[in-house]
């Protein structure tokens, strides 16, 4: 029964801050390093490897357990049970079971009365090591054949050699695009508290609290009934925290099992930053025939995968990228094989696009490619290839696929209708970017700022300026379909209080806020009633991470199940008492309209609580349409896809390789919005992010196989004055063609990929120092720009 | 040692507290402060910002990098004591709550507690005052639009407040040794003690605790030798005391050689700059100290002092080889000065970020040029070399040539006879010697009156 269906949908679609803003402003936020212990708190720090590949022959660990407050000192044999902390392949020991795959790799875990204690006794371990040669490089790995998975993977549709064979034209190169380090502000962190009887009550900073609690309980030996995890927010994850807090929590539990005392564990920024894994670095090599005017008709992709030293997540990441290999473009044939190479380094996990943006890069720079050898404009070669809107796919799909496409529709070099399917055999039904395009090109000033920069790099030696366009398409849905279902837990108490639970986790997107108005509009109440609560797995058990950009879909589907649940509770009871139809009685505006009568939620609450009504529910969701079978490559993966486009502006010196970005215009598809300036803020940080992964940000490894690059002084994210002076960013005023919460559409990922168009921009303005296409590597440094316009322009 | 400060509005004494205790541990593990957060513990991120106010005025400052003595009779204002006594909010709290400044939060008291204190000295380069707070899910936009937002409001008066608290009275402590009151008794306490480490602004100094876990031994601060901190400009000289920080620098810079200025703006962060001092920037030796090769071009002196024995020399000479300087047991930096001159100098600094980054290459280019002629040629590098070194070869290639293209060409070929850089995750040896060489092309173009930075570029 829905009976409000109709109704005004209250809080929802309106811009409200964060719910936790003004805890933030003034300090009263609290994340885990910042909650009250109780006295005799222990703090852990790992004592890690400095070698990147070999064997412990000798472990001396006098000197740590002699220093200063050091309280216990643990390695693999002391472990009580597994000893693992791998999301799924069951290949990641906690502490080094005598293997050392990476340098940072903990060996040992020490237990002491301080975190300084901790840190400094950590340090004093003395460890020998048979040492073997580490496989660093995707070369190095190709040559070892180190791959996880038998071979590489192949998704294909029609025969990519045959069509690039037979087309007029052919590019082919080859990308190096580089890592990223997730720099959450807030580093990993846990603490544990014995309880009675074995349990154990955790708090992490975690994406994936379950996942938690099923490491946890694994590892202290108790059915996951007897470890409870909560966490209320995280100081940001990106990815970085859906399986990367494993390792703390589990030795948090474990130490605090072992001690009886509460412990707590947080890694020091560099710790962090070598020991956790980052986003996987790719090589990826292109072939691509195409026409006259750059309409591709076969395209075939090779992914180099650096996966580290453990499985994680790499599967999925590496699927996810060449889910992404064909982005916004219907290409007739393809062809896209993925190695997932295992090497001795840090095990790299998600980041914030899990593969996609690596993916959509590989065609991004195929079609830069393009319209540099054909001198078209990048923009129209884009157009060209782009799906066909659904309203075309429709009428292709009625007339057999061959009939000419109504003249207002894009432009293709047959004229035919495309074959709308990817890849991986999924119909694209939703597709956005043609409208959008034309609107952004329109409001970027695109044309006119393009002639006008030609105009001026003519003026101009050392410096140069380029104009880069991308859009970006990016599938909804974790490809794990089992991963796709999400619950809650709702009460209403007898004064009308509401109290809310899900199994999101909030790490600052807004998750939590856009949820509440979700409650907060099916019960036709203001914000002030609804409690937002922290994930707790003891409230909603079996929760996925908060990952795939998929925590409000799910989560809050979920909520909206439980609020009708209790609210058509309630309106069968009060249509009861006022004599109407259960269907007529209306909730909104803080108030309850039933029969003749109308009365404030707290009212109706009580007269419910009181009429020995059950005002709790839990709400369950399972997103629907979706299939997958990763082997083949074919089946439905997403349930919709999330569109977006961006021009972005940028200058570059010849001389040093400097460079800046000095606008941005985005226009993004949130659907119907649920909250139109929290989701802003996700595209503006989410664009900065991205293109920072492509410009400043740099992970370098030595020839040992340490990383060099382990702190924020020479690992460079996006300071204030590197986001774009002029940045406007706008939403496109659709709504979601599935049916999603309130029609809006996910927002936590599709943004970063924006950022591919200060790449694109940066490789344009490359171009204007030569005849030379410039086959920009990432990230594009100072350094990378002035070795790629000495290429270009002098040919070195 | 005892130690007196104001934190948020009250006075604080502390006893037996550790000297080398950060003030962002006190605050998280002693106060339960814990809004002041830990994001790197080194400075680069600025989660940890406080503000400190002294008669000199308000900044902020990473309390990651900050020893519980340098903060005598100072004013401390943590994100805590930001709203006003009944909760009030102050404006900037305001102004990031509208205009959505806050995503994860994390990094959200130290960007508060940055554009307080911006407000409160009436600072509209946002830009600038937010260079040392890292955001990672924001992107900024929003930050800045609350920045802007409460530019002309009026500072509340509880923030104001602070500005009243003065240094309590030196007879009131046992302030030495560890905390000399003049560049005498620095002398005095170093030239007894030459195995203490000197702390100055801690920029530096403080990750060998906070990184290095070392335990520093006896430790001098100088934070209270405030002859030290003395800017002197005549008509003929500059003179710059050890302990001037590098915004009080950037400040008396600025107007006499602006490129020197806009490199110090560049040079780490507003709340570094705040504690990092000339002295200590010289004094520590690094080939990538950003000040001695700008000073080496304007052919400054450096002055030394130990005990009661001063002695000078040209800036350059202090540099011996890698970790090594010319420096005495028990002598420290008192002053560097340098004559007034022509503003010719540009400074041109290299590095993967723009803000708050070590330079891969740092040239500062000096030239004389009369009717045409090089007349005098001083230029220095940092970052290509294992000290901060002048390109002689370069020098003498220019020195009584015309000013021509192609005696820049000349000069450029002589590089390599200078420099032979090293390659690190910072850049490569390739890119520092042919980017060094392709600064001296800039130099020239700049003169020459064309657009050379891209942060010139404004659309």
């Amino acid at each position: 029964m829905s009976a409000l269906s109709q109704s005004n949908p209250g809080p929802v679609a309106k811009s409200l801050p964060h719910d936790a803003a003004k805890l933030h402003v003034t300090g009263a936020a609290r994340y885990v390093d910042d909650i009250p212990m109780p006295a005799g708190c222990l703090h852990l720090a790992f004592g890690t490897s400095t070698l990147a590949r070999g064997r412990i022959t000798a472990m001396d660990l006098a000197a740590v357990r002699a220093s200063a407050g050091v309280v216990r000192v643990l390695v693999a044999q002391d472990l009580p049970f597994t000893n693992d902390v791998s999301p799924a392949a069951h290949d990641e020991p906690l502490l080094s079971d005598g293997r050392v795959h990476y340098v940072g790799q903990p060996l040992f875990l020490v237990v002491a009365s301080s975190h300084r204690a901790a840190r400094v006794a950590a340090r004093k371990g003395q460890i020998d090591y048979a040492e073997e040669t580490p496989i660093l490089t995707v070369d190095q790995a190709l040559a070892a054949d180190s791959r996880f998975e038998d071979g590489p993977r192949i998704y294909q549709k029609g025969d990519a050699a045959a069509a690039i064979a037979a087309a007029p034209h052919l590019v082919e190169g080859v990308m190096e695009l580089g890592g990223q380090e997730h720099f959450y502000l807030e580093g990993q962190a846990a603490l544990a508290l014995p309880q009675e009887g074995g349990d154990m009550l955790v708090t992490s900073s975690t994406q994936h609290p379950t996942e938690i609690q099923h490491k946890v309980a694994e590892a202290i030996g108790v059915p996951m009934h007897g470890v409870r995890v909560e966490i209320r927010r995280m100081g940001g994850g990106f990815g970085g925290k859906e399986s990367q807090g494993n390792a703390l929590a589990v030795s948090c539990a474990i130490a605090a099992r072992a001690t009886g005392k509460p412990c707590k564990m947080r890694y020091d920024r560099d710790d962090d930053m070598v020991i956790t894994g980052k986003r996987h670095d790719f090589r990826i090599s292109y072939r691509a025939g195409f026409g006259d005017d750059g309409s591709l008709s076969g395209v075939e992709f090779t992914h180099l995968v650096r996966c580290g030293w453990a499985q994680d997540l790499s599967l999925p990441v590496a699927d996810r990228a060449m889910l992404h290999a064909d982005n916004a473009y219907a290409i007739p044939a393809i062809r896209i094989e993925s190695h997932r190479l295992k090497t001795n380094t840090q095990s790299a996990t998600a980041y914030r696009g899990f593969g996609g943006p690596q993916g959509m890069v590989g065609i991004e720079r195929v079609l830069d490619h393009i319209a540099h050898d054909l001198g078209l404009d990048p923009v129209t070669v884009r157009q060209i290839n782009y799906y066909d809107a659904p309203e075309a796919a429709k009428s292709a799909a009625k007339q057999g696929g061959a009939a000419p496409r109504p003249a207002a529709s894009p432009r293709s070099s047959s004229g035919k209708k495309k074959d709308n399917t990817t890849p991986y055999g999924m119909e694209v039904s939703d597709f956005e970017l043609h409208g959008m395009t034309a609107r952004l090109l329109e409001t970027s000033d695109y044309q006119a700022r393009r002639a006008e920069i030609a105009a001026w790099n003519k003026t101009q030696d050392q410096l140069k300026r380029g104009i880069g366009f991308s859009p970006v398409k990016f599938g909804i849905s974790f490809t794990l379909t089992h991963l796709n279902q999400a619950g809650a837990l709702v009460h209403v108490y007898q004064d009308g209080s509401i109290h809310l639970n899900h199994g999101g986790t909030e790490m600052g997107q807004g998750l939590f806020q856009k949820v509440a108005q979700v409650a907060a509009s099916r019960f036709g109440v203001g914000m002030e009633l609804v409690k937002i609560t922290a994930t707790d797995t003891a409230k909603v058990p079996n929760t996925s991470a908060t990952a795939a950009s998929s925590g409000t879909d799910l989560n809050g589907m979920a909520v909206k199940a439980a609020c009708d649940t209790i609210r058509d509770r309630m309106a069968v009871y009060l249509a009861e008492h006022h004599q109407c139809s259960p269907a007529s009685v209306r909730f909104e505006d803080g108030r309850v309209i039933a029969g003749g009568d109308e009365m404030s939620f707290e009212q109706a609450a009580s007269l419910c609580y009181q009429g020995r009504i059950s005002l709790s529910a839990t709400g369950f969701y399972k997103t629907p349409k979706v299939e997958w079978d990763r082997i083949k490559g074919q089946g439905r993966p997403f349930f919709y896809f999330a569109y977006g486009a961006a021009v972005t502006e940028v200058v570059v010196d010849r001389l040093s390789g400097e460079n800046r970005i000095l606008r941005c215009d985005i226009l993004h598809d949130a659907g119907a919005s649920l909250n139109p300036d929290l989701d802003i803020g996700q595209i503006e940080g989410g664009y900065v992010q991205g293109a920072g992964w492509l410009t400043t940000e740099e992970l370098v490894w030595d020839g040992n196989g340490r990383l060099s690059t382990p702190a924020p002084s020479t690992y460079k994210i996006p300071a204030c004055s590197d986001r774009p002076d002029v940045f406007n960013v706008a939403l496109w005023d659709g709504q979601n063609r599935e049916d999603s919460i309130y029609r809006s559409k996910a927002v936590g990922e599709p943004p970063f990929m924006l950022g591919i168009s200060a790449y694109l921009a940066l490789s344009h303005a490359v171009s204007a120092y030569g005849e030379a296409y410039p086959a920009l590597d990432a990230p594009a440094t100072a350094e990378q720009l002035w070795t790629t316009i000495r290429r270009v322009r002098d040919g070195v | 040692m005892e130690i007196t400060f104001h934190l948020n509005g009250e006075e604080v004494t502390l006893s037996g507290v550790s000297p080398t205790t950060t003030l962002l541990d006190w605050l998280r593990e002693d106060r339960y402060l814990t809004g002041t957060k830990e994001g790197c513990n080194e400075g680069d991120c600025g989660a940890c910002s406080v503000m400190v106010t002294d008669d000199r005025g308000a900044k902020a400052l990473n309390a990651c990098l900050l020893f519980l003595p340098q903060l005598n009779g100072k004013a401390i204002r943590t994100v805590e004591g930001v709203s006003g006594p009944d909760g009030e909010l102050h404006p900037v709290q305001e102004a990031m709550i509208t205009h959505h400044g806050s995503q994860c939060g994390f990094c959200t008291p130290g960007f508060v507690i940055a554009m307080v204190t911006a407000h409160n000295n009436g600072a509209k380069d946002h830009d600038v005052q937010l260079a040392g707070n890292l955001c990672r899910c924001t992107g900024y936009a929003p930050i800045i639009r609350a920045a802007e937002a409460v530019e002309d409001m009026p500072v509340p008066a509880w923030i104001a407040k602070d500005a009243a608290v003065r240094e309590p009275a030196p007879a009131a402590q046992n302030h030495t040794p560890y905390a000399p009151r003049s560049s005498d008794e620095l002398a005095a306490a170093y030239v007894q003690n030459p195995e203490a480490v000197l702390i100055a602004g801690a920029t530096d100094v403080a990750l060998w605790v906070t990184k290095g876990l070392r335990d520093l031994g006896d430790v001098i601060f100088l934070e209270g030798c405030t002859d030290l901190k003395q800017i002197e400009i005549t008509d003929d000289q500059v003179r710059l005391g050890a302990m001037v920080d590098m915004n009080a620098m950037r400040q008396a810079i600025a107007p006499l050689h602006p490129s020197y200025g806009e490199m110090i703006r560049r040079y780490a962060s507003q709340q570094v700059r705040g504690a990092a001092t000339l002295g200590g920037n010289i004094a520590n030796g690094s080939p990538i100290g950003d000040n001695p090769p700008a000073l080496i071009a304007l052919g400054a002196t450096l002055h030394l002092r130990q005990g009661d024995t001063r002695r000078s020399m040209p800036l350059e000479d202090f540099f011996v080889a890698y970790g090594k300087q010319d420096r005495l047991p028990g002598e420290f930096v008192e002053a560097v000065s340098f004559a007034r001159q022509p503003d010719s100098l540009r400074c041109y600094k290299l590095s993967k970020r723009f803000d708050q980054d070590i330079s891969a290459v740092l040239g500062a280019f000096n030239l004389t040029i009369v009717d045409g002629t090089v007349t005098g040629a001083r230029i220095a590098f940092g970052g290509m070399a294992a000290t901060p070194k002048r390109a002689s070869h370069v020098e003498a290639a220019l020195l009584g040539q015309p000013w021509t293209p192609e005696t820049i060409r000349a000069a450029q070929a002589e590089f390599d006879k200078d420099f032979t850089p090293m390659s690190d995750m910072r850049a490569s040896a390739l890119y520092r010697l042919e980017s060094a060489r392709n600064l001296l092309a800039r130099y020239y173009a700049e003169l020459n009156g064309e657009i050379v930075s891209v942060l010139e570029v404004v659309l």
